[in-house]
């Protein structure tokens, strides 16, 4: 069995047994990228020289015996996240000169788990997207199928894991920029609760709505890159003071007993069929293990994408007004006045859907409108989580598709934004209530990865992965991999 | 919800965002769809609903101790900006 292969989890478990060393592991992997990114474009940046660093030091902690299971792993993070001397992009032009002066939360966390930085991976611009297109780097490619998009807006994660030319990466999810892209390219894509892990140095899309995660090969590889992430940060305001659990430890957790509801409104029109008996097949497969299985209505749920798309392009609209070509970023050439450089600065700065966003949400919020947009869709909002209550004092997860197809070809939808938008149909109402939520990979159709969403109640996390992980120990849809990156 | 030209222009101008001839027809168009989507939401019932403003119920933003807890680093800040002098960035002329 070649070493990536391996999963994050068994990678660390050989470091251990001294079977390689990390330098090994990592030249490994930087070997991969090399020979892979052209074609995928999934790394904005490689940083070699940092990740060698990373390995030696590794080694020699694990030479001391000292360490976890995760030191001398090699993982990418998602451009968004700050990293102290490095390119630190979000995809966009407009920061396509920022070289961070700090460590993001999670990326510190990550360093000191021991953990070997590859790189930054591509991304949607700003994180605003669902198939990659929309990065001022280009589009990333799909492993499964090159002419494909690998979904948004952590798709360089996404294809960077599912190639195996990255163990591991981290991504952020708003709107399901996780377990979309996870869905899409057959990872574990894992959203934790809102609050869960800090945002401190995660550039800011939509601030009631944004959260990190995981895309990982397995559940057991986001437990332990989770429970490394998670955890109270002062440096975030909205960070909760909740203990961590051990997540690695719950996942034996069996199945039986456990009360599913299927969400009905998530198996209607627009569900491709290959895709909806996949997760049917899926579901069916946790009653034999002795799950129970009802059907559920959560009817405010299909007003999740209108109530989404005023919330976030609100909130985006009053975070990026912090690129004023002032003190960071793209700034134009000669301004004539203070107003032509913001103007100039932003309008060259900013991508198409970037500029549509930021103008959706200044709409919104503008004199006379708040109260028939934005507040309307706050109200909305609280019907959508309520429905999501009720439904949890019925059952302890709620289960459906992730995507309503699998994966499409580039350009196939960037004609029209609201095609675009409503590939998140299924992944939004997660992140407006909330909740933690997994998408793993329960199939193929057409050669192509489909994925099982689980959504369960805030901080359920451990709950999520022992259920994404007993599907894993009884299937092995995520053991495949894209045939040209075998 | 329609938009015209000027609207967006007007909307473009609040958001400082310069918009070029090529962009403006596939803005006025793409904007008014997105409008006219979200507009579904007029017809959900939401009288006597509170606007939910945060995921978490109950959560209180934290308030930290009003002391200094971070040290000066002007310099490796600065360090990202285009135009600086003397410790201060710079921008275009704004009194005349």
């Amino acid at each position: 069995m070649s070493l990536h292969h391996a999963t994050a989890a068994e990678i660390g478990r050989r470091l251990r047994a001294r079977e390689y060393s990390s330098v090994e592991v990592t030249l490994h992997f930087l070997d991969r990228i090399e020979k892979a990114n052209t074609l995928l474009n999934a790394f904005v940046t490689v940083t070699r020289d940092r990740a060698l660093e990373d390995a030696r030091t590794a080694d020699a902690r694990i030479a001391k015996g000292e360490g976890g299971p995760l030191t001398g792993v090699p993982l990418a993070h998602k451009d968004i996240f700050c990293t102290t001397g490095i390119l630190t992009s979000c995809g966009s032009r407009m920061l396509s000169n920022f070289v961070s002066p700090y460590d993001a939360t999670v990326v510190e966390r990550l360093a000191a788990a021991g953990m070997v930085l590859l790189g930054k991976t591509n991304m949607d611009e700003f994180a605003m997207g669902s198939s990659n297109e929309t990065s001022w780097f280009g589009p990333v490619k799909n492993p499964w199928d090159p002419s494909k998009v690998p979904g948004g807006s952590s798709g360089g994660s996404a294809a960077a894991v599912a190639a195996r030319i990255a163990p591991v990466a981290t991504g952020t999810d708003t709107g399901g920029s996780i377990r979309q892209p996870g869905a899409l390219t057959g990872l574990t894509g894992f959203k934790p609760t809102y609050g869960r892990v800090s945002r401190y140095g995660m550039i800011a899309f939509a601030s009631s709505l944004d959260q990190a995660g995981v895309l990982a090969q397995s559940a057991e590889d986001a437990a332990l890159v989770l429970g490394a992430m998670a955890g109270f940060d002062a440096r975030d305001s909205t960070s909760v003071d909740t203990p961590v659990p051990d997540y690695a430890a719950g996942l034996e957790r069996p199945v039986k007993g456990l009360r599913i509801g299927i969400i009905r409104e998530f198996f209607g029109d627009g569900l491709e069929a290959g895709t909806g008996a996949a997760v049917r097949a899926a579901i069916d497969a946790f009653h034999v293990q002795g799950a129970k299985v009802v059907e559920l209505s959560l009817p405010n749920l299909p007003l999740s994408v209108p109530t989404y798309y005023v919330v976030a392009p609100a909130e985006c609209s009053s975070n990026l007004s912090r690129y004023d070509g002032v003190r960071f970023g793209h700034r134009c050439k000669d301004p004539r006045d203070l107003v032509d450089l913001y103007r100039r600065t932003r309008g060259e700065g900013f991508g198409a859907e970037v500029k549509r966003r930021i103008m959706t949400g200044t709409y919104v919020l503008s004199a006379g409108y708040y109260d028939a947009y934005y507040l309307k869709a706050q109200k909305v909002r609280s019907l959508i989580n309520a429905d999501f209550k009720r439904a949890f004092e019925e059952v302890d997860v709620l289960m459906g598709p992730t995507t309503p197809t699998p994966a499409f070809a580039i350009g196939a939808k960037t004609g029209d934004p609201i095609t675009m938008y409503l590939n998140d149909i299924y992944t939004i109402g997660a992140n407006l209530a909330g909740l933690p939520a997994v998408s793993v990979p329960c199939g193929l159709v057409d050669g192509l990865p489909v994925g099982l969403q689980v959504i369960g109640p805030h901080f359920s996390e451990e709950r999520l992965l022992a259920a994404a992980h007993a599907w894993q120990r009884a299937t092995d849809w995520h053991r495949r991999l894209p045939p040209a990156f075998a | 919800m329609t938009l015209t030209r000027r609207d967006v222009e007007n909307i473009a101008h609040l958001a400082r965002l310069q918009i070029t001839e090529a962009e403006m027809p596939v803005y006025v168009s793409s904007l008014s769809a997105i409008l006219a989507f979200v507009e579904q939401l007029s017809g959900a019932a939401t009288d006597d609903v509170v606007p939910m403003a945060h995921p978490l119920e109950g959560q209180v933003q934290r308030l930290r101790v009003d002391a200094v807890t971070e040290s000066d680093d002007r310099d490796v800040y600065q360090a990202n900006a285009a135009a600086v002098e003397a410790g201060l960035y710079l921008v275009p002329k704004v009194i005349e």
